[in-house]
């Protein structure tokens, strides 16, 4: 019996209308006791359940964060007699980090939208802006705690600071994490194009860099806005 | 260079401590010498450690889980002892220094390097074959969570012989478990093995998930999923939710030991309280993940060996997503006695509570699956009646608990220790023997002997009885747990009483041992030559013994509940007379390299050995890029090899179409 | 256990006697066991929070023992009556639903636990660790600090201190407070009730009463490090209060100060100390402890150990009023 499958750019195609499944269907609508009960055609997309299980991960790391979210919020007033969040946070130095990671979420999507029209030149020049703006994002977060750590205002002063800072500096970490990611897509694109899996890649990547984004939103709404406030 | 480590880390004082050493020493040379004088090195690599078919890592998990119940046991050997000694002035043949890392150690392995693997290892051999699936959705993440839980359990292990183990309890809770109270390694060996398997677990956790949600054969719609298979989806759903909190919650213990923060400690505005609250959000659906499989496991066996359909599959599923969800409301309850407030301890213990109801539920649908049914009393049914009897016992004791003023004078006791056993080993290890004993055919291609499976059977449960009951009076008598020694010596007949208990259950573990190997010994007499063994219902039974490595030449269409047994009904068999090629994952060794890696460089960071902790987490990312980079990852079985594999087998129809 | 027969002194002649009547020679000698010496202390209260406890815990027991006691019957009946092997029992292999008994196994559950549901949210309050006692006589106050394995016992009003041994006169409701000046323990004395954990930065409290008295076991039930087996105390309750102004002054005649020095030296890790007094006390000395205003105990050192000789606790019949630090200091 000959396979007849053709090769799709890497991934399996069968073509329609495979012989042995008319056979099949035939032999179970003549009543014959139904000697085969099988799938006609059963291959798992294994693309989408790449992303379902990204998704599935990216929930685990949502827990993660709860997790610092919930101790940041109970331990957020015992400063312990050190600095508070009056002293030390710089609200338009925040805002104007902020603004670097959202936008670099939005060149994200853009990126996405060459994928999609497989325009390497286009993908490779957003992927590499929004790398730019997120490297930028976590110089300035670099920035921010080298200054407190000078202050005094170091993670080891009291439980408000040690919460603050585990909590951004995950979130930073992460982000560092996407950064080398998106290093290594890029050099995946160039080298190999836009094969399947390096699409499913390039997807789970920006789910995890709006996902990001949106973890920073929390932070920067419960962090730095309410503890000014 | 080397950070903290030097050759004074060895204990040589330490008699026993060294004799366990040795001991380990020369189980491993005989294994790896054994390994070596067969030449079966290369068939150890491709075959067994470079492998990501499920049903071998299944098998390896197991194996794993048995070591470690053997460490775990020599753990509990030891402290039975203790107590039947140290009584009234006596100190028994333990310092505290070395009992308080024995009882440690003892929880700590049991819960992460044996429960959770059995029922790991175990829905990884199970599960693809039962919904109709070739393999997990991810083949390759499978072998490196395995391969990070060994690498958790070799740290474990070599605690003992390098340095020490932690002495702070299965929880470590802070403040004893601050560098200032606990200045030496044992409390970072702890930290760095459940963060390594962590991963490994919660890693798993996603890959069950996309597997049984995206990979079921078709047909198989929710409803019509085997129950094993329902409590497995809602056990890693669990998984991936609570495991993240038990990361965030030894992550901040490590950051206050490692870079001196403050978020459990005594001063600067630490709160140890929060320690307790987050390991016990993670620590309660810790256990539900260890029981729900064996609930699953338990439904499998008990509908098999009655002949006959599980009673209210509907309001089983129902319940198992009600434990589930629910175990998520109850963690104050292992801290009613923080002064939490009355409300507080109210509301957590009326919760607790309620969790009763669907554990119930399924105990009496169990009962009337048996009830017109015709119940073969075979192992994996002693199994099941042992389980269920004791596990009800252990339920009322926890729900006597679950009322605050009633564990305000049990909590902590030996009343809770004995309770907390009662469910698992009554539960969960009952469940781990019977699902050995039931799929093991199906793995290995042979049964187990089933009289020395009884007898081991026997053992265990008389054993649990007699260490366990006195556990119950004593808790009552006022005595509290993981003392090295006691006053009172009325105290004492209790404590070698539950002493012939744990010799009892050493019994059966022993019979258990010596099972497998008669049954290897005697394998051609018990073949599994039909795939069915046990006249079973659902899919994984419709393959062969062992099943090929892609477990079905063609998936089958399921049109009901116990779907093979639906099959067997309209009398389908699972022949096919046209084979196409069958896309399958090719074995890597990056999982194993990079657990490899990973656990160098925590032993590294237990040491403090900076430079090679880096280079260990670098070393193992490269390794991942490297798997990333690689196009050749999988290949397809011809269809005439599939066809010569079913012939073999004697599962090809005969005639063409 | 089985007796051989006195009369023919032949075991064979006692296995011919009914089943009833051998497992009924065994009784008295195990009741003789399980009550020989036996202090219940949960089940054998001294005082109206551990009685009303116990009450839970039995009325708790025989709620649940009306669901258990049928389950657990009916599944040994149902394995034996449908074992495979008995043909004559009735097989319905596709039976596998019934609204009534679903009905039934979700009902009754949910109605006991609702009973238990109503008694665990009333006695939450009742029994509630921070609610003082129902009485007319004024609470003694106690401050007890879990220390590196003693427990230190203020009386703030009398300005005296003991170690490891804490009295009161009987029928006067104690309110305690209490704080750890290093990791968690946990405050118990099991025959009089409730516990409640000891926590260092902060002060918890129990309200207890002992309704006769005697001398009942006090020990720390949360696991805090290697001398946590020794860290028990002794809990009197005196029959009168003349009773415990004499034990006051038997504390007084100690002529021992405990102020910040000797506090300090007190704190250092050292295990089964011997009860120990004080006569006069630095006033406020627990909230001292509790602010975290005295020097903390020094961290405990990796030390090796020999194997320890024998210890006698804070329950052996020697009282020793002496000073602190008797017992063996290890510099763990």
């Amino acid at each position: 019996m000959s396979t007849r499958l053709t090769a799709h750019g890497g991934a399996l195609a069968f073509e329609p209308g495979y012989a042995d499944d008319a056979a099949d269907a035939l032999r179970n609508l003549r009543g014959a006791p139904a000697a085969i009960d099988f799938e006609p055609e059963h291959h798992p997309d294994s693309a989408a359940i790449a992303q379902l299980g990204f998704w599935i991960y990216l929930m685990s790391d949502c827990l993660l964060f709860a997790g610092l979210f919930a101790t940041y919020s109970v331990l957020h007033a015992r400063t312990a007699g050190g600095p508070t969040p009056h002293g030390l946070f710089d609200l338009p130095y925040v805002l104007a980090e902020t603004v670097f990671l959202l936008v670099s979420s939005f060149t994200c999507g853009l990126a996405t939208l060459a994928i999609g029209r497989r325009s390497r030149g286009a993908t490779l020049g957003w992927l590499a802006v929004t790398f730019v703006l997120g490297l930028t994002f976590v110089g300035m977060e670099l920035h921010e705690f080298a200054h407190m750590l000078a202050a005094g205002a170091g993670p080891n002063r009291s439980a408000f600071l040690s919460s603050f800072f585990t909590l951004v500096a995950t979130h930073g970490l992460h982000v560092t994490c996407g950064l080398i990611w998106m290093a290594i897509m890029m050099v995946l694109v160039v080298k190999k194009g836009f094969t399947p899996s390096t699409e499913t890649r390039l997807a789970c990547l920006s789910l995890f860099w709006h996902f990001l984004d949106i973890i920073w939103v929390g932070v920067f709404s419960l962090v730095y806005l309410f503890g000014v406030s | 260079m080397l950070g903290k480590l030097t050759l004074s880390a060895i204990p040589y004082q330490n008699p026993i401590v060294m004799g366990a050493v040795a001991f380990m020493v020369v189980v491993t040379i005989a294994v790896l010498g054994t390994v070596t004088l067969l030449g079966k090195w290369k068939y150890l690599w491709t075959q067994w450690l470079t492998s990501v078919d499920h049903k071998k890592i299944g098998a390896m998990y197991i194996i794993l889980a048995g070591v470690m119940l053997l460490r775990g046991f020599a753990d509990a050997m030891m402290m039975r002892a203790q107590q039947a000694l140290a009584y009234g002035g006596h100190a028994g043949y333990l310092p505290p220094e070395h009992f308080d890392q024995v009882f440690s150690a003892h929880g700590t392995i049991m819960i992460f390097f044996m429960a959770m693997p059995f029922m790991i290892g175990l829905m990884n051999c199970v599960l693809p074959l039962q919904i109709g699936a070739r393999d997990v959705a991810f083949p390759f993440l499978n072998s490196l969570s395995l391969w990070l839980t060994v690498a958790g359990a070799i740290l474990v292990n070599l605690s003992l012989a390098i340095g020490d183990f932690s002495r702070a309890g299965w929880l470590a809770y802070p403040p004893l478990s601050e560098l200032r109270f606990s200045p030496g390694v044992g409390v970072d060996y702890y930290i760095w093995a459940l963060q390594i398997s962590g991963m490994g677990t919660t890693l798993s956790g996603v890959n069950f998930i996309a597997t049984i949600l995206r990979m079921r054969a078709p047909g198989m719609k929710l409803m019509r999923m085997p129950v094993f298979t329902w409590t497995a989806l809602c056990t890693n759903i669990l998984i991936v939710a609570a495991f993240p909190v038990l990361t965030v919650s030894l992550a901040l213990l490590t950051l206050d030991r490692y870079l001196g923060m403050h978020f459990f400690t005594n001063t600067l505005g630490g709160d140890p309280m929060m320690y307790v609250n987050l390991i016990w959000i993670w620590g309660h659906p810790e256990v539900y993940i260890l029981i729900l499989p064996a609930f699953g496991i338990f439904s499998e066996i008990i509908a098999t060996f009655s002949g006959k359909r599980l009673f209210g599959y509907t309001s089983m599923v129902l319940a198992t997503m009600a434990i589930a969800l629910l175990s998520f409301l109850v963690w104050l309850h292992h801290f009613f006695t923080m002064g939490s407030g009355a409300d507080v301890n109210a509301f957590f213990g009326i919760t607790t509570m309620v969790i009763a109801v669907p554990t119930g539920v399924k105990i009496f649908n169990w009962l009337f699956t048996m009830y017109r049914g015709r119940v073969r009393l075979e192992s994996p049914v002693l199994w099941t009646v042992g389980f269920m009897i004791t596990f009800v016992i252990g339920g009322m004791s926890g729900v006597l608990m679950a009322v605050p003023p009633a564990d305000f004078v049990l909590h902590n006791s030996l009343f809770l220790v004995a309770h907390f056993h009662n469910v698992i080993i009554g539960g969960v290890v009952f469940g781990a023997m019977a699902g050995l004993t039931y799929w093991f055919p199906k793995v290995f291609g042979f049964r187990l002997n089933e009289t020395l499976g009884k007898a081991a059977f026997w053992c265990w449960l008389v054993g649990f009885y007699v260490a366990f009951m006195p556990l119950y009076v004593l808790g009552l008598m006022g005595a509290t747990r993981r003392m090295d020694h006691y006053d009172n010596p009325a105290w004492r007949p209790l404590f070698v009483i539950a002493a012939i208990g744990a010799v009892i259950i050493f019994c059966g573990i022993a019979l258990q041992v010596a099972q497998v190997v008669v049954s290897i010994a005697q394998r051609e007499r018990a073949r599994d030559l039909t795939g069915d063994p046990w006249q079973g219902r659902t899919l994984e039974w419709a393959t062969s013994s062992p099943p090929p490595a892609y477990n079905f030449a063609r998936i089958p269409v399921v049109r009901d509940r116990d779907a093979f047994w639906d099959m067997k009904q309209r009398s389908v068999e699972m022949k096919a007379a046209v084979y196409r090629p069958i896309h399958m994952p090719r074995n890597t060794g990056t999982g194993f390299v990079m657990a490899v890696f990973l656990g160098l460089a925590a032993f590294a960071m237990i040491w403090h050995i900076w430079w090679l902790a880096i280079g260990g987490v670098a070393a193992a990312m490269v390794a991942l890029v490297h798997h990333a980079f690689d196009d050749d990852r999988d290949y397809y079985v011809e269809a005439e090899e599939v066809r010569r594999t079913e012939v073999l087998r004697g599962r090809a129809q005969l005639r063409s179409v | 256990m089985l007796i051989a027969s006195k009369k023919t002194g032949d075991r064979t002649a006692m296995m011919d006697r009914p089943a009833h009547r051998r497992l009924a020679r065994l009784l008295p000698f195990s009741a003789a066991l399980l009550l020989s010496g036996c202090r219940w202390a949960v089940l054998d209260p001294k005082g109206p929070i551990g009685l009303e406890e116990r009450s839970i815990i039995l009325t708790a027991t025989v709620l649940m023992l009306i669901v258990v006691v049928p389950v657990i019957a009916l599944i040994l009946l149902f394995a034996w009556r449908y074992r495979a092997s008995n043909v004559k029992a009735e097989y319905r292999p596709d039976w596998s639903h019934s609204n009534r008994i679903e009905a039934v196994v979700w009902l009754i559950p949910c109605i006991i636990v609702g009973a238990l549901g109503v008694i665990a949210w009333r006695s939450s309050h009742t029994l509630d660790p921070y609610r003082p006692l129902d009485s007319r006589v004024k609470p003694l106050r106690i401050e007890a600090v879990a220390l590196d394995w003693k427990w230190l016992f203020i009386y703030p009003d009398q300005k005296v201190a003991t170690v490891n041994e804490v009295a009161f006169p009987a029928n006067v409701p104690v309110e305690f407070h209490i704080t750890s000046a290093t990791v968690m323990n946990a405050f118990f004395i099991p025959q009089l009730g409730s516990q409640i954990y000891a926590m260092a930065g902060m002060q918890t409290q129990l309200h207890l009463l002992a309704s006769e008295p005697g001398t009942y076991q006090g020990l720390s039930s949360n696991y805090s490090g290697d001398g946590f087996s020794g860290m028990t105390f002794r809990a009197v309750a005196l029959p009168t209060p003349q009773g415990f102004d004499a034990w006051l002054a038997k504390v007084r005649a100690a002529q021992q100060p405990l102020g910040a020095a000797a506090y300090e030296q007190l704190a250092l890790p050292s295990e089964s100390n011997p009860v120990a007094y004080y006569s006069q006390v630095q006033s406020n000395l627990f909230a001292d402890i509790v602010a975290g205003r005295l020097p903390q105990p020094a961290s405990r050192l990796l030390a090796r150990t020999p194997v320890r000789a024998h210890r006698a606790g804070p329950l052996a019949p020697m009282v020793m009023s002496g000073m602190p630090g008797m017992s063996a200091t290890r510099s763990n």
